[in-house]
This record gives structure tokens, sequence and C-alpha cells, in this order.
């Protein structure tokens, strides 16, 4: 091999080498990138980019089972855990606070019978947020329906409007409401699907204690992201509406109804 | 008449008169807020100025209250339960002083210059760590015991 052949392989080479590093620097960026993309961080608002959903696959969810409920109940500090109460301790069951239950339906004639659990639905088009005078009844940019109770009169017509009975009033004085939850008398509340849990990126309470319980029922996800988990469960198999001749377009669907 | 002796006699009275609610006050003119549990920053107290906040704290919680409530911007500064969290702090017995008692950071001037908010009709009046402290004590002693879905 003559000299000016070796120089030439080296050189050869180097060049790959450089170039391969500068192809990894490339491609790492882009990786990095695409993660921070789907992470939501404290100053971001929330954006009509997303849609957030729910999937409940009624076959899975086991009947007796109320981990959900409980979950909810935890998290928000409403309603009584293990028949002790911090919160309404004056008002009667058909006042207190219910923003997820579950529900039994059994069909007389095949004596089939299936548990699901039953809360704010997120409708696209909310009944709640047409009947508001005030527009404390609102859906976020990303689909979250919620009461602003800053400016809640208590007047209850969003709750009278919703066909899932999903609202619930405050009837008395309450305290030491969870910091992420804030609820008190004279206003209405119901499901706001854990906005503080879905803006850190985690899932809703319910849906954690779910998977938490091995039952795998509830899915949540992204309705706009065509490549999310709960997308392409609905895609495959679908999902239906409760009530959907009302035409409301929710954001919580169920399976095997 | 008076007497030079008798005017000198009245003039103390009256000076001392004058100068005994001043003396019996001294040291608590106006309110007295417990102290926060630490410094914003190294180099700022709050995360406004001290006079800014004391006469503009309720616009900063105004705006920042409508961002995280129907945006979800979920910053720190102008939270309300960030307030909380650092003003107000427990006694030396480690007894927390609730909204309405003097010595609870926001009534100790809301107090005085009689004031009356809501945000303790659905905002917790002491910090997480304490209320939850307090939530589960609440649950194990009941002060109505409950069966699930209330009494009749």
């Amino acid at each position: 091999m003559s000299n000016s052949e070796q120089n030439t392989n080296e050189y050869r080479r180097k060049f790959l080498a450089q170039s391969a590093a500068v192809a990894g620097l490339a491609i790492a960026p882009g990786i990095i990138l695409n993660q921070v993309a789907h992470a939501k961080s404290d100053s971001d608002k929330a954006t009509s980019a997303n849609r957030w959903g729910m999937l409940i696959n009624t076959n899975k969810c086991a009947s007796g089972c109320t981990d959900c409920v409980t979950a909810c109940k935890t998290e928000n500090a409403w309603g009584s855990v293990d028949g002790n109460t911090s919160s309404e301790t004056h008002s009667s069951k058909e006042q207190q606070a219910q923003w997820i239950r579950k529900v039994t339906i059994t069909d007389k004639q095949t004596g089939h019978v299936q548990s699901l659990p039953l809360m704010c639905q997120h409708c696209e088009t909310a009944p709640c947020v047409d009947v508001c005078p005030t527009g404390a009844s609102m859906k976020r940019e990303d689909g979250i329906v919620q009461v602003d109770k800053h400016i809640c009169i208590g007047c209850r017509y969003c709750m009278m409007a919703c066909p899932y009975k999903a609202r619930s009033f405050v009837h008395e004085k309450l305290e030491l409401q969870k910091a992420t939850a804030p609820r008190g008398i004279g206003t209405v509340e119901s499901c706001n699907m854990c906005a503080h849990r879905v803006d850190k990126d985690q899932d809703p309470a319910c849906v954690e204690a779910c998977n938490k319980a091995e039952h795998g029922a509830m899915l949540f996800g992204d309705l706009k992201d065509a490549n999310s988990a709960i997308s392409r469960e609905l895609k495959k198999h679908g999902g239906e509406q409760i009530r959907a001749d009302l035409g409301l377009n929710t954001g919580v669907r169920y399976q095997g109804l | 008449m008076m007497s030079l002796r008798q005017f000198a006699k009245h003039l103390v009275v009256l000076v001392g008169l004058t100068a005994l609610p001043v003396l019996s006050n001294a040291g608590e003119l106006g309110p007295v807020p417990p102290k926060a549990k630490m410094k914003a920053s190294e180099k700022t107290e709050c995360v406004e100025p001290v006079g800014d906040m004391r006469k503009n704290h309720m616009e900063f919680l105004l705006h920042k209250r409508d961002e995280t409530m129907r945006e979800g911007v979920r910053t720190k500064t102008h939270s309300l339960a960030e307030c909380i969290d650092c003003h107000v702090t427990p006694d030396k017995k480690g007894e927390f002083a609730r909204y309405g008692d003097d010595k609870h950071f926001c009534s100790s001037c809301h107090n005085y210059a009689a004031v009356n908010v809501d945000c303790f009709d659905c905002h917790s009046d002491l910090p997480e760590s304490a209320s939850s402290k307090l939530r589960t004590l609440n649950q194990k002693n009941p002060h109505h015991k409950m069966t699930e879905g209330g009494k009749k």
C-alpha cells in the first residue's frame, strides 16, 4: 500500500466517524423535542389541541367494586369514606355531593347485570354550559367541563339541565378542603376529570384506582391524538355515548353497554 | 383668677391624659401579621415588593384565579394555596390559628380593617399539610357519625 493511499483511507475513516457523531447529535434533539411536545408545563395553558376523554369498559368493571368512587372522594375530599366524613355532616343523603357513582343495570329479559361508573360526561355541547346565567358553568379549551365557583350563584339551572344527573349542590358550610379541590356552600360542583392532575400529565384519580385494582376498566387520554391508547381503542372497537340521541358528543364513552 | 401653681398642676394632668392612650398602645399601632415561613428568594421578601402586596394582593389573586381555573395555568406565583402555605404558620405549640382569629395571617389585617372575604368559604384557611392532618382527625372522631350516604 502506498503512502498516499494510506492517508486517504485514514481521512475517510475520520470523516465517517465524524459524520456519524453529527448524525447522532441531530437525532437526539429530535427525540427529546418529541417527548417535550407531549408534556404540559405549569405555565402552559390548556388548549384545543387536546380533548380529554375517558373510555369505560363495562365488561371489565367489577360489580361491587367502588374503588373509583372512593378514590374520587379521597382526591377531592367529598362524601364519606368507610362511614366517616369530614365534609358534609349536616346534609341529608339526597343533599350530599356525588361527583361519581356506581350504577347497576339489569336486562330484565336476559337477566344480564352490568355495573358502571357514571359521572360528568364532559359533553362537547354541554347543556349545563348553555343554561348557566353567569358563565360559571364552563368548558375548558381541552374539553373539561367544570364550575367556576367564583362566579356561581347557586341557581342550580345546570343541575336541572344535565341529562346525567352528574352535578351536586353544596348545602352547608365546609372547611378543610383540599388545596387542589376547593368546594363550598352555595355552589354547584361535579367531576372535573381531576383537572389539577391532568394539568400535571397524570391520570384522573378514578382511572388510577381502577388500574391499581387491576380491573383496567377505565382508560383516560386525548381524543384528538390519533395515536393515543383511547383513540386507537375507540377506532378499533368503538364506544357508545349514554343518551347518544341528545347529540352532545360526550367525552366519556362506554364499551359493552 | 388661676394662680400660676394651679395652672401648672392642670397642665401636668392635661399632658398626662393626652399621653395615656398613646403610651398604652405603644408598639401596637395597627395590625401585627405573623411572620411568613421563609423569604420568597434570597433578595426578595415576598413574590412582589411588600408594599405592592399589601395594596394589590387581591388583584394578583384575582388574575391568577381566572388563569388557573379557566386556562389550567398551574404556576406557583400569586397562587392562593402558596400564599397560605408560606404565611399561615403554627404558633409555638404547633397549633394553627383559623381564619377569623386575629392570629391568622389574613385575619390579622382583615379583622383590623373590617373587610370580609369569601375565599375561605371554598378554600382551606390552612396549608395542605395541616388541613389533611385535621381531616384525618375529624374522620376518626367525627362530630356526627354518618352511615354511607348520610343520616336520614
